[in-house]
């Protein structure tokens, strides 16, 4: 097993290097760079010189494998250098928005969870009725609805329901409060976006539950139990849930880090600061560094939770074992 | 010479073949499987959609019509117009042709390439399995709105380049799975007695090997089609897509609903619902069409 673990460490570092040396020269055949954006970006008639000593400042004059060396070298002691747009920590810059969408990621896998266990139980058990029918065609509505519109549906009903209930229509809060410091309005404004996101991403985890589930119930053991007399809801709680939860475990683990992915988009909506927005702005800026830091923050954290996603399977499922 | 493989297409096209009339058939398929009907169903409709639209609707998708800007749905307006004042319902119906036209292009190149290379991994194994699944585990580790964010960021928005981007993220999704199966079939014997009579590679792996996984295959490219309609509507959201004035549903999402969503909700309201009925559609037909064809499944 510690022979499995080590191994599995080790192929981290060929995928973080092809991560890191695909976001890189994917950015550099980018047209233009930040400094035209930067000086340019008003409009204004800016010449060469100036154009030349922004890129000066911000080592972009560099040749290409020394910029590359700086940027992975400095991955590997954590140390992911200044944004070129605004100049500043991209530790910090990603710190600071970091608890927000930890935070939406946590209450969406939540909200997940609390849909997709239930439903694809119900689902497996009266399989081929008008309620499995039903459970089905409401997850792949889940995946087919784009979180984006789902977002500002969920505004625009909230904001209808409180025009009808209180005569004013409610907006939630703009500003983000950490939970500690005001747990309702935290609540009130991240509680949507969750919504949102998980509903979408309870779809597969549905799925899954459902399919594994109905595999479960054919063993033999199940069997057994129901001849010799088991209640039903025994049968399915304590001997078929139980050992159908492990593909679904592994879909929410990766469906987790996929998160981040998802956040893009819902952020946008929301008009929430977090990584998913500041991606886009990277993107947008041509901010280099913060682009090649983000893919590489969210390559990193996929890649690790795949790798407690294996390590708990065996964990769960002792008859697993890695050679 | 007769190979294994020939006898069970031989078999599996007398299958296919009519012998019982197709309206029987399709009695057959909505009986065993309402959902996928359903989403037959729909995705006919779109495509009857995409094809009649000029029929369909007197106006213009593209010209503006200021004075007729943001009317409320009436008989004239069923869906009501946009902030350029063009009928919703008209770049509903002309969108269905952006979004057919991506999805398929993008799913069908995406799952063929991953098809090619999956079974090309697969059947030479060694050292070239090892380092090419070590690049699509690279690939995999992106999110995939993630990878279509940066290729659309390096070649530019419009339509060629979504496609492009929504291409890319699917070769390694569709290797990963094909290669699976090729795995197992390259064990069968008439493989070896391909490799007896001395065919070349590229033969056996396009005549003997591709024909053997065209069921995941298959199911990978109903589901790619989905997933590239709702890709497509995300990037165009962001404004990094298909660009004005194309009809895009996701592109018409974008100009207006957030800003609109309470004076002008039906902007808002049913490009979003075009989007979320066509993916829907693909993903119910999809849904059927594997478990008609995973024989795991079947014996259900």
């Amino acid at each position: 097993m510690y022979q499995y673990i080590f191994k599995r460490l080790l192929l981290m570092i060929p995928t973080l290097l092809g991560a890191a040396v695909l976001i890189f020269f994917l950015l550099r055949l980018i047209p233009g760079d930040v400094c035209e954006i930067k000086l340019a970006g008003a409009g204004l008639y800016v010449d060469q010189e100036q154009i030349d000593i922004c890129r000066k400042d911000l080592g972009l004059d560099q040749p290409m494998l020394a910029q590359f060396w700086t940027f992975f070298s400095g991955f590997l002691v954590f140390d992911l250098g200044k944004s070129l747009w605004t100049g500043r920590e991209i530790t910090y810059e990603i710190a600071l928005r970091f608890e927000l969408s930890l935070q939406v990621a946590i209450m969406a896998t939540l909200t997940a969870v609390l849909i997709a266990i239930p439903l694809g139980t119900i689902s497996a058990v009266k399989q081929n009725t008008a309620i499995d029918y039903f459970v089905r065609a409401f997850s792949i509505a889940g995946i087919a609805i784009p979180s984006f519109w789902l977002g500002i549906m969920i505004i625009l009903g909230l904001l209808i329901s409180t025009q009808a209930w209180f005569g004013v229509p409610w907006m939630p809060p703009i500003e983000y409060v950490p939970i500690w410091v005001d747990p309702i309005a935290n609540l009130s404004q991240l509680i949507w976006p969750a919504v949102a996101t998980g509903y979408r991403y309870s779809a597969v985890a549905t799925r899954m539950t459902r399919s594994a589930l109905l595999e479960v119930l054919r063993e033999d053991y199940i069997r057994t139990a129901r001849a010799k007399g088991l209640m039903e809801k025994l049968i399915i709680n304590r001997h078929a849930l139980k050992n159908s939860m492990l593909p679904v475990v592994t879909v929410i683990g990766i469906e987790f880090a996929f998160l981040m992915g998802g956040l893009v988009v819902t952020e946008q909506v929301f008009n929430l600061n977090g990584l998913g927005k500041l991606f886009v702005e990277s993107v947008t800026n041509q901010d280099f560094s913060m682009t090649q830091a983000l893919v590489m923050v969210v390559v990193t954290v996929f890649i690790f939770t795949n790798f407690i996603v294996d390590i708990l399977y065996a964990w769960l499922d002792p008859r697993i074992r890695y050679a | 010479m007769v190979t294994t493989s020939e006898i069970a297409v031989e078999s599996a096209i007398e299958e296919l073949a009519d012998k019982q009339p197709f309206m029987a058939k399709l009695k057959e398929f909505m009986r065993k499987q309402p959902l996928g009907a359903a989403g037959l169903l729909i995705v006919l409709v779109m495509i009857f959609a995409s094809i009649f639209a000029p029929v369909l609707t007197p106006y213009d998708p593209e010209a503006n019509a200021f004075e007729f800007m943001l009317t409320a749905p009436n008989m004239s307006f069923l869906l009501g117009t946009d902030q350029f004042g063009r009928d919703i319902l008209t770049r509903i119906i002309y969108g269905a042709q952006t979004a057919l036209f991506v999805g398929f292009t993008a799913a069908f190149i995406g799952a063929t390439v991953g098809l090619v290379l999956g079974v090309a991994s697969a059947f030479f194994g060694g050292k070239f399995d090892l380092i090419f699944q070590r690049i699509m585990d690279v690939f995999m580790a992106f999110p995939l709105i993630i990878l279509a964010l940066a290729v659309v960021s390096i070649f530019g928005t419009g339509i060629q380049n979504v496609i492009i981007a929504i291409t890319i993220p699917f070769i390694p999704r569709c290797a990963r799975v094909v290669r699976s199966s090729a795995l197992a079939i390259r064990e069968i014997p008439y493989i070896d007695a391909a490799r007896a009579n001395g065919f070349s590679n590229a033969r056996i792996i396009l005549r003997h090997m591709v024909p053997n996984v065209m069921a995941p295959f298959l199911i990978m490219i109903t589901a790619f089609v989905g997933q590239a309609i709702l890709l497509e509507a995300s990037l165009s959201y962001l404004g990094l897509g298909v660009q004005e004035p194309v009809p895009a549903w996701g592109l018409m999402l974008q100009g207006g609903a957030e800003e609109y969503v309470e004076s002008a909700p039906w902007v808002a309201i049913w490009p979003g619902v075009a989007i979320s009925l066509a993916v829907f559609g693909f993903n119910l037909f999809g849904d059927s069409v594997r478990d008609m064809l995973d024989p795991k499944l079947r014996s259900q």
